[in-house]
């Protein structure tokens, strides 16, 4: 699939599943997978990291 | 079998290990958005599936506070429980347990306004440093060598707006080998040591690239490791220490959604297995 922000092709491993963050390779944007069919993904940006994320 | 459910923001190294695990020794296993799930006064048990047992693993400190007292309110077990959460993530609040339960911790100094920030610098003296009340990977710690430098960082937690910005956490330097140990504790278990390197700052973070090395679990680690736990409340827990070089083994911090990617590098045991197993013996049976 394409990136939603610059329209490269996003390579999203077989086993990426809900959650995890994909980064396109070349505008640098995060996504968060919140739908996974198959090959198929929804994506939404990923959250900025937060002051209080981590451990 | 045990119903594991592990409550996520962001989907790590650690949480996906976490859910293989507990897939690989056959529990009922499912993962659970915390982003997207919707709580209320009203709520009951038997509108979701919270399991037997809940792992929170949310990458943001507030959301899975908060997410945990909602699952505790419906008397649902949560790792950690919301107490234990609660204090190790406010430094001010960890460095007091661990003070009171006579666990050895680095000399700390607290204020509540700019003035008195300068004023304990000025009487305790230089080198301290300064940490965010709440906050991790190392972000916002800060080494004030003189005043020049304090002063600088002061005048930006002052422009800055965030409340926890107006209360100062000022450390001792601990006099200590260019690394830390990072210590895994699961119930009354430690399972995992490791030492984390420097790479050329005074910041040990595995987060800012310190190399993890195995780190024997000797009697002494092991004991002040699990009266840390305790102080705290006990649960899964990454205990972080030091080694000064007069007073030995001191513990700077408490870790309540620990991740163990860099450890689980180096551990003899397994790290999840052993977390999964834990949840189990505390799922509702």
């Amino acid at each position: 699939m394409n990136c939603p922000e610059c329209d490269a092709t996003l390579k999203i491993p077989d086993d990426a599943g809900v959650g995890e963050i994909i980064s396109c390779p070349d505008c640098g944007a995060d996504f968060e997978i919140v739908q996974k069919n198959g090959s198929t993904c929804q994506l939404k940006h990923a959250e900025k990291v937060g002051e209080d994320w981590g451990e | 079998m045990s119903k594991i459910r592990i409550v996520f923001d962001r989907v790590r190294a650690e949480e996906k290990m976490l859910k293989e695990k507990a897939i690989e020794l056959g529990h009922d296993t499912k993962m659970i958005d915390a982003k997207i799930t919707r709580l209320s006064t009203e709520s009951k048990r038997s509108d979701f599936d919270f399991g037997d047992v809940v792992l929170e693993r949310c990458v943001s400190y507030f959301r899975g506070l908060h997410f945990t007292a909602c699952l505790e309110f419906l008397d649902i077990p949560v790792i950690n429980k919301f107490e234990v959460a609660n204090i190790c993530g406010n430094k001010i609040v960890t460095s007091l347990m661990l003070k009171k339960h006579n666990v050895p911790t680095p000399r700390t100094y607290f204020s509540f306004s700019s003035e008195t920030a300068l004023e304990n610098l000025e009487k305790v003296g230089y080198p301290m440093v300064i940490k965010p009340v709440v906050g991790s990977w190392g972000r916002g710690v800060v080494l004030l060598k003189d005043r020049d430098t304090a002063d600088a960082i002061i005048e930006v937690r002052e422009l800055s707006d965030g409340p926890l910005d107006r209360i100062y956490y000022l450390q001792e330097l601990v006099k200590r080998p260019s690394r830390d140990i990072r210590v895994i504790v699961v119930g009354d278990q430690v399972v995992a040591a490791m030492y984390r390197t420097s790479s050329g700052s005074f910041k040990t973070n595995i987060a800012l690239g310190a190399e993890p090395i195995a780190c024997e679990i000797t009697k002494e680690l092991e004991d002040i490791s699990l009266r840390a736990s305790k102080a705290v409340g006990g649960g899964i827990l990454g205990v972080d220490l030091m080694e000064d070089e007069t007073r030995g083994l001191v513990v700077h911090e408490i870790n309540n959604t620990v991740e163990f990617k860099g450890l689980s590098r180096v551990s003899k045991k397994n790290i999840p297995k052993e977390m999964i197993d834990f949840a189990v013996k505390s799922a509702i049976k």
